[in-house]
Protein backbone atom coordinates (compact mmCIF):
# COMPACT_ATOMS: atom_id res chain seq x y z
CA UNK A 1 0.00 0.00 0.00
CA UNK A 2 2.69 2.42 1.03
CA UNK A 3 4.76 2.16 -2.15
CA UNK A 4 1.96 2.53 -4.62
CA UNK A 5 2.18 5.78 -6.50
CA UNK A 6 -1.03 7.73 -6.23
CA UNK A 7 -2.20 10.90 -7.85
CA UNK A 8 -3.99 14.00 -6.75
CA UNK A 9 -7.32 15.27 -7.88
CA UNK A 10 -8.83 18.70 -8.31
CA UNK A 11 -12.50 19.62 -8.58
CA UNK A 12 -13.97 23.03 -9.22
CA UNK A 13 -14.39 25.71 -11.79
CA UNK A 14 -12.40 25.25 -14.97
CA UNK A 15 -10.11 28.27 -14.54
CA UNK A 16 -8.92 27.36 -11.08
CA UNK A 17 -8.33 23.68 -11.64
CA UNK A 18 -6.36 24.21 -14.85
CA UNK A 19 -3.57 25.34 -12.57
CA UNK A 20 -3.71 22.00 -10.80
CA UNK A 21 -3.72 20.17 -14.07
CA UNK A 22 -0.47 21.95 -14.83
CA UNK A 23 1.23 20.37 -11.85
CA UNK A 24 -0.05 16.95 -12.68
CA UNK A 25 -3.30 16.54 -10.79
CA UNK A 26 -6.35 14.85 -12.27
CA UNK A 27 -8.59 17.83 -12.89
CA UNK A 28 -12.33 17.40 -13.17
CA UNK A 29 -14.29 20.56 -13.92
CA UNK A 30 -17.58 20.88 -12.07
CA UNK A 31 -20.01 23.76 -12.01
CA UNK A 32 -23.13 22.39 -10.37
CA UNK A 33 -23.78 20.55 -7.14
CA UNK A 34 -24.43 17.30 -9.00
CA UNK A 35 -21.25 17.61 -11.02
CA UNK A 36 -19.24 18.27 -7.88
CA UNK A 37 -20.74 15.25 -6.13
CA UNK A 38 -20.14 12.91 -9.03
CA UNK A 39 -16.62 14.26 -9.60
CA UNK A 40 -15.72 13.65 -5.94
CA UNK A 41 -17.23 10.21 -6.08
CA UNK A 42 -15.37 9.28 -9.22
CA UNK A 43 -12.00 10.51 -8.00
CA UNK A 44 -12.45 8.79 -4.66
CA UNK A 45 -13.43 5.53 -6.36
CA UNK A 46 -10.29 5.74 -8.47
CA UNK A 47 -8.31 5.65 -5.25
CA UNK A 48 -7.10 9.22 -5.30
CA UNK A 49 -6.23 10.13 -1.71
CA UNK A 50 -6.08 13.92 -1.95
CA UNK A 51 -8.78 15.84 -3.73
CA UNK A 52 -8.50 19.60 -3.83
CA UNK A 53 -11.80 21.34 -4.24
CA UNK A 54 -12.34 25.03 -4.77
CA UNK A 55 -14.23 26.76 -2.01
CA UNK A 56 -17.02 27.78 -4.33
CA UNK A 57 -17.54 24.17 -5.43
CA UNK A 58 -17.38 22.93 -1.84
CA UNK A 59 -20.08 25.39 -0.85
CA UNK A 60 -22.28 24.10 -3.64
CA UNK A 61 -22.26 20.50 -2.45
CA UNK A 62 -21.68 20.40 1.30
CA UNK A 63 -23.20 16.91 1.70
CA UNK A 64 -20.88 15.44 -0.91
CA UNK A 65 -17.88 16.97 0.86
CA UNK A 66 -19.11 15.87 4.29
CA UNK A 67 -19.37 12.29 3.05
CA UNK A 68 -15.59 12.04 2.90
CA UNK A 69 -14.98 13.74 6.23
CA UNK A 70 -14.50 10.52 8.14
CA UNK A 71 -13.02 8.42 5.35
CA UNK A 72 -9.32 7.85 5.94
CA UNK A 73 -8.63 7.05 2.30
CA UNK A 74 -9.87 10.31 0.84
CA UNK A 75 -8.98 13.79 2.01
CA UNK A 76 -11.12 16.49 0.47
CA UNK A 77 -9.27 19.76 0.93
CA UNK A 78 -10.90 23.09 0.11
CA UNK A 79 -8.63 25.61 -1.59
CA UNK A 80 -9.29 29.19 -2.60
CA UNK A 81 -10.57 29.77 -6.12
CA UNK A 82 -9.41 32.46 -8.51
CA UNK A 83 -11.22 35.12 -6.53
CA UNK A 84 -9.15 34.34 -3.45
CA UNK A 85 -10.28 32.74 -0.24
CA UNK A 86 -13.79 33.30 1.06
CA UNK A 87 -13.10 31.79 4.46
CA UNK A 88 -14.67 28.37 3.85
CA UNK A 89 -11.46 26.46 4.48
CA UNK A 90 -10.56 28.46 7.56
CA UNK A 91 -14.09 27.92 8.85
CA UNK A 92 -13.66 24.17 8.47
CA UNK A 93 -10.48 24.27 10.55
CA UNK A 94 -12.33 26.22 13.25
CA UNK A 95 -15.31 23.85 13.11
CA UNK A 96 -13.00 20.94 13.80
CA UNK A 97 -11.59 22.70 16.84
CA UNK A 98 -15.04 23.54 18.15
CA UNK A 99 -16.17 19.96 17.61
CA UNK A 100 -13.21 18.55 19.49
CA UNK A 101 -12.76 21.01 22.29
CA UNK A 102 -16.05 22.84 22.52
CA UNK A 103 -14.69 26.32 22.03
CA UNK A 104 -12.72 28.11 19.36
CA UNK A 105 -9.32 28.36 20.98
CA UNK A 106 -7.38 29.25 17.85
CA UNK A 107 -8.50 32.84 17.48
CA UNK A 108 -6.91 33.88 20.74
CA UNK A 109 -3.62 32.25 19.97
CA UNK A 110 -2.95 33.67 16.58
CA UNK B 1 -30.95 8.04 38.72
CA UNK B 2 -32.90 4.91 38.08
CA UNK B 3 -32.07 1.58 39.56
CA UNK B 4 -31.45 -1.25 37.15
CA UNK B 5 -34.13 -3.92 37.16
CA UNK B 6 -32.40 -6.82 38.82
CA UNK B 7 -33.28 -9.40 41.41
CA UNK B 8 -31.96 -8.34 44.80
CA UNK B 9 -29.80 -11.40 45.35
CA UNK B 10 -26.27 -11.89 46.48
CA UNK B 11 -25.27 -13.13 43.06
CA UNK B 12 -26.57 -10.01 41.36
CA UNK B 13 -24.75 -7.92 43.93
CA UNK B 14 -21.44 -9.54 43.04
CA UNK B 15 -22.12 -9.09 39.34
CA UNK B 16 -22.99 -5.43 39.86
CA UNK B 17 -19.87 -4.82 41.90
CA UNK B 18 -17.76 -6.38 39.19
CA UNK B 19 -19.44 -4.30 36.51
CA UNK B 20 -18.94 -1.15 38.55
CA UNK B 21 -15.23 -1.88 38.90
CA UNK B 22 -14.95 -2.42 35.13
CA UNK B 23 -16.87 0.76 34.40
CA UNK B 24 -14.61 2.73 36.73
CA UNK B 25 -11.48 1.37 35.11
CA UNK B 26 -12.86 2.01 31.62
CA UNK B 27 -13.81 5.51 32.63
CA UNK B 28 -10.33 6.29 33.88
CA UNK B 29 -8.68 4.88 30.76
CA UNK B 30 -11.01 6.72 28.41
CA UNK B 31 -10.48 9.94 30.29
CA UNK B 32 -6.73 9.57 29.89
CA UNK B 33 -7.20 8.81 26.22
CA UNK B 34 -9.37 11.88 25.79
CA UNK B 35 -6.85 14.15 27.49
CA UNK B 36 -3.98 12.89 25.38
CA UNK B 37 -6.04 13.16 22.18
CA UNK B 38 -6.94 16.73 23.00
CA UNK B 39 -3.30 17.59 23.70
CA UNK B 40 -2.19 16.23 20.34
CA UNK B 41 -5.18 17.68 18.57
CA UNK B 42 -4.37 21.20 19.73
CA UNK B 43 -0.84 20.90 18.32
CA UNK B 44 -2.16 19.61 15.01
CA UNK B 45 -4.97 22.15 14.81
CA UNK B 46 -2.52 25.02 15.31
CA UNK B 47 -0.27 23.64 12.59
CA UNK B 48 -3.31 23.21 10.39
CA UNK B 49 -4.41 26.81 10.85
CA UNK B 50 -0.99 28.24 10.03
CA UNK B 51 -0.49 25.89 7.06
CA UNK B 52 -3.86 26.88 5.67
CA UNK B 53 -2.96 30.51 5.92
CA UNK B 54 0.29 29.93 4.05
CA UNK B 55 -1.38 27.83 1.37
CA UNK B 56 -4.15 30.33 0.84
CA UNK B 57 -1.63 33.08 0.40
CA UNK B 58 0.55 31.11 -2.01
CA UNK B 59 -2.34 29.76 -4.02
CA UNK B 60 -4.15 33.05 -4.16
CA UNK B 61 -1.16 34.58 -5.89
CA UNK B 62 -0.64 31.66 -8.24
CA UNK B 63 -4.27 31.49 -9.25
CA UNK B 64 -4.37 35.21 -9.88
CA UNK B 65 -1.37 34.87 -12.18
CA UNK B 66 -3.16 32.04 -13.86
CA UNK B 67 -6.26 34.12 -14.39
CA UNK B 68 -4.07 36.87 -15.83
CA UNK B 69 -2.37 34.44 -18.16
CA UNK B 70 -5.68 33.11 -19.38
CA UNK B 71 -6.88 36.66 -19.96
CA UNK B 72 -3.85 37.41 -22.12
CA UNK B 73 -3.91 34.16 -24.03
CA UNK B 74 -6.64 32.63 -26.09
CA UNK B 75 -8.68 30.22 -23.98
CA UNK B 76 -8.14 27.40 -26.44
CA UNK B 77 -4.40 27.95 -26.49
CA UNK B 78 -4.16 27.84 -22.71
CA UNK B 79 -6.12 24.64 -22.55
CA UNK B 80 -3.98 23.14 -25.27
CA UNK B 81 -0.77 24.17 -23.55
CA UNK B 82 -1.80 22.33 -20.42
CA UNK B 83 -3.50 19.41 -22.08
CA UNK B 84 -0.62 17.04 -21.50
CA UNK B 85 1.04 17.63 -18.18
CA UNK B 86 4.79 17.25 -18.40
CA UNK B 87 4.83 15.23 -15.26
CA UNK B 88 2.52 13.39 -13.01
CA UNK B 89 2.42 14.54 -9.45
CA UNK B 90 2.72 11.22 -7.73
CA UNK B 91 2.55 10.62 -4.05
CA UNK B 92 2.58 7.73 -1.69
CA UNK B 93 0.26 7.19 1.20
CA UNK B 94 1.26 5.63 4.47
CA UNK B 95 -0.50 5.30 7.76
CA UNK B 96 0.19 6.56 11.21
CA UNK B 97 -1.46 5.49 14.39
CA UNK B 98 -2.32 8.23 16.88
CA UNK B 99 -3.84 6.50 19.92
CA UNK B 100 -5.45 3.95 17.62
CA UNK B 101 -6.86 6.60 15.32
CA UNK B 102 -5.49 5.72 11.94
CA UNK B 103 -4.44 8.78 10.00
CA UNK B 104 -2.86 9.08 6.57
CA UNK B 105 0.69 10.21 5.92
CA UNK B 106 1.36 11.54 2.46
CA UNK B 107 4.74 11.91 0.93
CA UNK B 108 5.73 13.20 -2.45
CA UNK B 109 7.42 11.02 -4.96
CA UNK B 110 11.05 12.14 -5.37
CA UNK B 111 10.68 12.77 -9.06
CA UNK B 112 7.70 15.00 -8.57
CA UNK B 113 9.67 17.36 -6.42
CA UNK B 114 12.29 19.65 -7.81
CA UNK B 115 11.94 22.26 -10.45
CA UNK B 116 8.81 22.85 -12.39
CA UNK B 117 8.73 21.42 -15.87
CA UNK B 118 6.73 23.46 -18.29
CA UNK B 119 4.54 21.25 -20.42
CA UNK B 120 4.55 23.59 -23.41
CA UNK B 121 6.75 25.56 -25.71
CA UNK B 122 7.52 29.16 -24.88
CA UNK B 123 6.44 30.66 -28.16
CA UNK B 124 2.70 30.66 -27.77
CA UNK B 125 2.24 31.20 -24.09
CA UNK B 126 2.55 34.24 -21.89
CA UNK B 127 5.17 34.75 -19.24
CA UNK B 128 2.60 34.93 -16.44
CA UNK B 129 1.77 31.31 -17.05
CA UNK B 130 5.37 30.22 -16.43
CA UNK B 131 5.40 32.17 -13.20
CA UNK B 132 2.08 30.75 -12.10
CA UNK B 133 3.15 27.19 -12.72
CA UNK B 134 6.41 27.79 -10.92
CA UNK B 135 4.55 29.11 -7.86
CA UNK B 136 2.14 26.20 -7.98
CA UNK B 137 4.99 23.68 -8.02
CA UNK B 138 6.61 25.39 -5.08
CA UNK B 139 3.35 25.33 -3.19
CA UNK B 140 2.86 21.62 -3.87
CA UNK B 141 4.72 20.21 -0.85
CA UNK B 142 2.83 22.68 1.28
CA UNK B 143 -0.45 21.56 -0.22
CA UNK B 144 0.30 17.93 0.50
CA UNK B 145 1.27 18.79 4.05
CA UNK B 146 -1.96 20.73 4.44
CA UNK B 147 -3.97 17.78 3.17
CA UNK B 148 -2.29 15.51 5.69
CA UNK B 149 -2.75 17.83 8.67
CA UNK B 150 -6.27 18.73 7.80
CA UNK B 151 -7.34 15.13 7.43
CA UNK B 152 -5.58 14.19 10.65
CA UNK B 153 -7.22 17.03 12.48
CA UNK B 154 -10.69 16.15 11.26
CA UNK B 155 -10.26 12.45 12.11
CA UNK B 156 -8.94 13.32 15.56
CA UNK B 157 -11.76 15.76 16.19
CA UNK B 158 -14.25 13.02 15.46
CA UNK B 159 -12.49 10.56 17.73
CA UNK B 160 -12.32 13.11 20.54
CA UNK B 161 -16.02 13.70 20.26
CA UNK B 162 -16.73 9.98 20.42
CA UNK B 163 -14.40 9.46 23.37
CA UNK B 164 -15.88 12.40 25.23
CA UNK B 165 -19.35 10.97 24.82
CA UNK B 166 -18.22 7.62 26.12
CA UNK B 167 -16.52 9.22 29.11
CA UNK B 168 -19.63 11.21 29.94
CA UNK B 169 -21.92 8.25 29.49
CA UNK B 170 -19.81 6.23 31.91
CA UNK B 171 -19.42 9.04 34.39
CA UNK B 172 -22.96 10.36 34.51
CA UNK B 173 -25.08 7.35 33.56
CA UNK B 174 -23.45 3.97 33.96
CA UNK B 175 -21.46 4.47 37.15
CA UNK B 176 -24.26 6.21 39.12
CA UNK B 177 -26.66 3.54 37.93
CA UNK B 178 -24.44 0.74 39.19
CA UNK B 179 -23.86 2.51 42.50
CA UNK B 180 -27.57 3.03 42.95
CA UNK B 181 -28.32 -0.58 42.12
CA UNK B 182 -25.69 -1.86 44.52
CA UNK B 183 -27.13 0.29 47.29
CA UNK B 184 -30.62 -0.95 46.47
CA UNK B 185 -29.56 -4.60 46.58
CA UNK B 186 -27.62 -4.19 49.83
CA UNK B 187 -30.53 -2.46 51.47
CA UNK B 188 -32.98 -5.10 50.28
CA UNK B 189 -30.73 -7.90 51.55
CA UNK B 190 -30.28 -6.17 54.93
CA UNK B 191 -34.01 -5.67 55.20
CA UNK B 192 -34.64 -9.36 54.46
CA UNK B 193 -32.12 -10.32 57.09
CA UNK B 194 -33.74 -8.09 59.69
CA UNK B 195 -37.13 -9.52 58.71
CA UNK B 196 -35.88 -13.07 59.14
CA UNK B 197 -34.34 -12.20 62.49
CA UNK B 198 -37.51 -10.68 63.92
CA UNK B 199 -39.51 -13.61 62.60
CA UNK B 200 -37.19 -16.04 64.37
CA UNK B 201 -37.44 -14.08 67.62
CA UNK B 202 -41.19 -14.06 67.35
CA UNK B 203 -41.34 -17.82 66.69
CA UNK B 204 -39.04 -18.41 69.65
CA UNK B 205 -41.34 -16.34 71.86
CA UNK B 206 -44.37 -18.31 70.64
CA UNK B 207 -42.67 -21.64 71.37
CA UNK B 208 -41.66 -20.40 74.82
CA UNK B 209 -45.27 -19.33 75.49
CA UNK B 210 -46.66 -22.69 74.44
CA UNK B 211 -44.18 -24.53 76.68
CA UNK B 212 -45.34 -22.74 79.81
Amino acid sequence: MADKLLRMGAVGEEDAILAFKAIGAVAVPANTADEVASALHRLSRDGIPIIFITEAAARMAPEAVARYDQAMETAVIPIPGIRGSDGYGAQRVRDNVIKAIGADILQYNN
Amino acid sequence: MSVLRVNPTRMELTTMKRRLATARRGHKLLKDKRDELVRRFILIARENASLREQVEQALGGALRDFALASAVMEPGALYQALLYPARQAALTMGRRNILSVRVPVFSMDEESLGKAVLPYGLAETSAQLDGAIETMSQALPLLIKLAETEKTSSLLADEIQKTRRRVNALEYVMIPQFEETIRYITMKLDENERGALTRLMKVKDMIAERAT
